[in-house]
């Protein structure tokens, strides 16, 4: 009963935000690789400090992910002018691989302690594919969920140290916000209605985290001085780590290579 | 210091020491009845629970992998059947509910009837140890308020729902679980799983009642595909009786009362043309009869988790042909490639038999139909699982694909032997309908192939039994849905002495008795004899 206060509460937050501008009709173009956002600034507002950055590259073969058969959701279907494809593996136009989710594994001073921003991460089910396929969220920050398509999607979050749910969005304007009370990598969202439909979220105490995008680059900003272990994470390929030590405020970087298997 | 005084300060003393004495001895009782309440479920779950649940309780028992659903994995606290919130642990009260009822339609029994009040107790107790999210946690149930009332209106109101939310997409649109995206789902570990036929009420994990099924609804079933709906609610998209509603128009789609099994199938008479489509108007007047199905587990390999759990029959003659119709519940028209992934995740999931799992193939769905090749005098059959080398049975074969029914012999699970095409007399029509497959076996009572057909006879008990595969869940051959002997009787049309005989019976004895009575007022000359 509490917790649905909660919940009220925290919708009522995210609708006033962003909840009223979902349904549009607009054409996502996928052709073989979705739409996706350059590397996202996500939570490292703090000022002064050092930068790791880096890009992870792809070696090897193009693999082509299997196209979506969406023929029983002709709502969804209609929004694509080529077939949609899953995105398993997205190797963008200059060789480096998107949606790698990069994060600081180890290094922080122990006694730091990072407050999540009240601004919400944003997840969209549009053209029956989540926006963004791969994330990052703060413990304790929002997970706002939308629904940008006029049909039922559920949303499953499978996930071992934090309580996953399974909770259901018959319709367009929906949103439902959750938090994550616990560190995870990664968290696992899926939608049982469309099979082809997940994405990963990395839940982390701290805010030095960044997902590669469409120029396959991350930037970790803010660092305190130390010796870093940063560990890259790709759903397919699996994670590879790297130490970078950092001092003041430079700047250092640190690429990640995934080779096609 | 007075001696009085003295006196009443050792009192006091006294009675401190005995108050703290009794407190500071309390306290460890208190400690060890919660101790031991623990350890007493960890010897209940020892000895009755262990078997499936694992000893760590992590669903990895030794029997676990003949089940599917699995057991239970407590380490992950991932439950089903609660009362609480999407993600939320169970309350106590869910967790002790599961272990009295059992969920049905799996391999989880009830024990109410079985262990004590305090071994169930201490259970739960002991099963929450498993999982670190109940330190401390107190789940708090939803609260479901009561069911408004029922009736047409709600029904239709029901349905709408029904199909506004979207529930046809994974559970069809006539309920029978062949959604569009059921051949996709699987639970949270992997393991296949497909939406719940609606009109098997009596197999629902939480119960069949409409409290249990809103219940499903608004808390969902976590480690599965089917999610709460409750924040339709909470974002008011729809009120709390709507979704009430929902659940009554659920509920209708099983019948009132369980089916229960009535061991003779009497085949009606009729006349003309028996009929041999379907969906034939005639069909809708004639009895029919349920029996469940399971899965074949005496002879390797073995099925332990069949799609189809029952078939109802019904059965016409008209003094020459015989009709006989089925019908049964599949979510797949095998064969399907969609399904083909299934079939392999269910062939790995329970393949006990075999290592490795087969590889899954596009079979069929087939049914048979099994008699003894002559009505049997006394009792005696044959061995019901598909006869014996030294009795063999008869059997009605029917398969989807190619569409094809046939006559044969089978002496065993693995000998069958179709007749030859010649001598065929089987008539058979088949629809599939929305997770629903209707069939009709047609054929003449007397063939001229009396050594391997049987004769059917009318007004005699004539053994009959079932087997079913569903194609695209990986069954065939050995690996079938079976049943046990039933019985076919065909009814004969009443004779006239029927009616006549009791009317001739009252007449004798009517002229009987007048004629003794008037012999005896002769005897006596008429005068009668009065005392």
């Amino acid at each position: 009963m509490r917790s649905f206060g909660a919940i009220a509460a925290g919708l009522a937050v995210g609708l006033a935000c962003g909840g009223g501008g979902g349904g549009s009709a607009e054409r996502v173009d996928t052709g073989e690789q979705p739409a996706v956002p350059a590397a996202a600034a996500e939570a490292s507002a703090i000022q002064g400090g050092a930068t790791v950055t880096g890009r992870v590259k792809f070696t090897g073969a193009k693999p082509s992910n299997p196209k979506i058969d969406m023929t029983e959701e002709p709502e969804c279907k209609k929004k694509y002018t080529a077939a949609p494809t899953l995105e398993t593996v997205v190797v963008n136009a200059n060789g480096t691989l998107a949606n790698v989710f990069v994060y600081v594994k180890s290094g922080l001073p122990g006694s730091a302690k990072y407050t999540a921003p009240a601004t919400p991460v944003v997840l969209d089910q549009q053209g029956c594919r989540y926006h963004p396929h791969a994330m990052g969220i703060m413990v304790g920050q929002s997970l706002e969920i939308k629904n940008s398509d006029p049909l039922l999607h559920n949303i499953k979050a499978k996930a071992v140290k934090n309580r996953g749910f399974n909770i259901s969005q018959p319709r367009a304007g929906m949103t439902t916000t959750r938090t994550f009370g616990a560190p995870e990598t990664m968290v696992l969202l899926e939608c049982n209605v469309h099979g082809w439909m997940s994405a990963s979220l990395g839940v982390l105490p701290h805010p030095f985290y960044s997902t590669t995008g469409s120029d396959g680059t991350f930037s970790l900003k803010g660092l305190p001085p130390g010796t870093y272990t940063i560990e890259a994470w790709h759903e397919k390929y699996g994670t590879q780590t790297a130490t970078v030590t950092v001092g003041g405020t430079e700047t250092k970087t640190a690429d990640f290579t995934f080779a096609a298997k | 210091m007075t001696r009085t005084a003295r006196r009443m300060g050792a009192w006091a003393v006294g009675v401190w020491a005995v108050v703290l004495i009794a407190l500071l001895s309390a306290l460890p009782i208190r400690l060890s009845a919660q101790g031991t309440e623990v350890e007493r479920g960890k010897a209940v779950y020892e000895k009755w629970c262990a078997q499936c649940h694992g000893e760590k309780g992590d669903g990895e028992g030794p029997a676990a992998h003949a089940m599917l659903p699995r057991p239970r994995d407590f380490t992950r606290a991932l439950y089903q059947v609660r009362t609480t919130a999407s993600g939320e642990l169970p309350t106590d009260a869910d967790i002790l509910n599961a272990i009295n009822e059992g969920l049905a339609g799996t391999t989880m029994p009830g024990w109410k009837t079985r262990l004590s009040a305090q071994d169930r107790q201490a259970l739960v107790a002991y099963i929450k140890t498993f999982s670190s999210f109940f330190e401390g946690a107190s789940p708090q149930a939803l609260d479901f308020g009561k069911a408004p009332g029922g009736g047409a209106e709600a029904i239709r109101i029901g349905r709408l729902m029904y199909d506004s939310i979207g529930c046809q997409k994974c559970h069809g649109s006539a309920g029978r679980g062949d959604g569009k995206s059921t051949a996709e789902l699987d639970d949270d570990f992997g393991n296949p799983m497909v939406a719940a036929d609606l009109t098997q009420n009596w197999l629902f994990d939480h119960g069949g009642s409409v409290e249990n099924i809103y219940r499903t609804l608004r808390s969902g079933f976590d480690g599965t595909p089917m999610p709460s709906f409750s924040d339709l609610i909470d974002q008011k998209f729809l009120t709390e009786q709507e979704l009430w509603h929902l659940a009554q128009y659920v509920r209708s789609l099983s019948p009132e009362e369980e089916p229960s099994v009535r061991d003779v199938v009497v085949a009606a008479r009729v006349e003309g043309g028996v009929p041999t489509a379907p969906d034939d108007s005639a069909w809708a007047g004639v009895d029919d009869y349920w029996f469940p199905l399971v899965g074949q587990i005496i002879r390797k390999p073995r099925l332990f988790t069949p799609t189809v759990t029952s078939v109802r029959v019904q059965a016409v003659h008209n003094g020459d042909s015989l009709a006989l119709r089925l019908v049964w519940h599949d979510p797949s028209e095998s064969p399907d490639p969609r399904w083909l992934v299934y079939a392999q995740k269910m062939l790995n999931a329970l393949s006990v038999d075999e290592a490795p799992p087969p590889r899954a193939q596009l079979w069929p769905d087939q049914v048979a139909v099994q008699f003894p090749r002559k009505i049997p005098q006394g009792m005696d059959r044959p061995y019901f699982l598909m006869g014996t080398g030294t009795e063999p049975v008869y059997q009605w074969r029917w398969r989807s694909e190619p569409r094809h029914a046939e006559e044969g012999t089978a002496r065993g699970l693995d000998r069958w032997e179709p007749q030859p095409a010649a001598n065929q007399e089987l008539g058979a029509q088949a629809v599939y309908d929305r997770g629903e497959w209707r069939l009709v076996l047609t054929r003449a009572l007397a063939t001229s192939d009396t050594t391997n057909d049987l004769q059917f006879a009318a007004g005699r008990a004539i053994p009959m039994t079932f087997f079913a595969w569903d194609g695209s869940s990986g069954e065939s051959g050995a690996r079938a849905a079976i049943s046990t002997w039933y019985f076919l009787a065909l009814a004969q049309p009443t004779p006239a002495r029927v009616y006549v005989a009791p009317f001739v019976a009252i007449a004798l004895t009517l002229g009987l008795g007048l004629w003794m009575v008037r012999r005896a007022n002769d005897g006596q000359g008429g005068r009668g004899n009065r005392i």
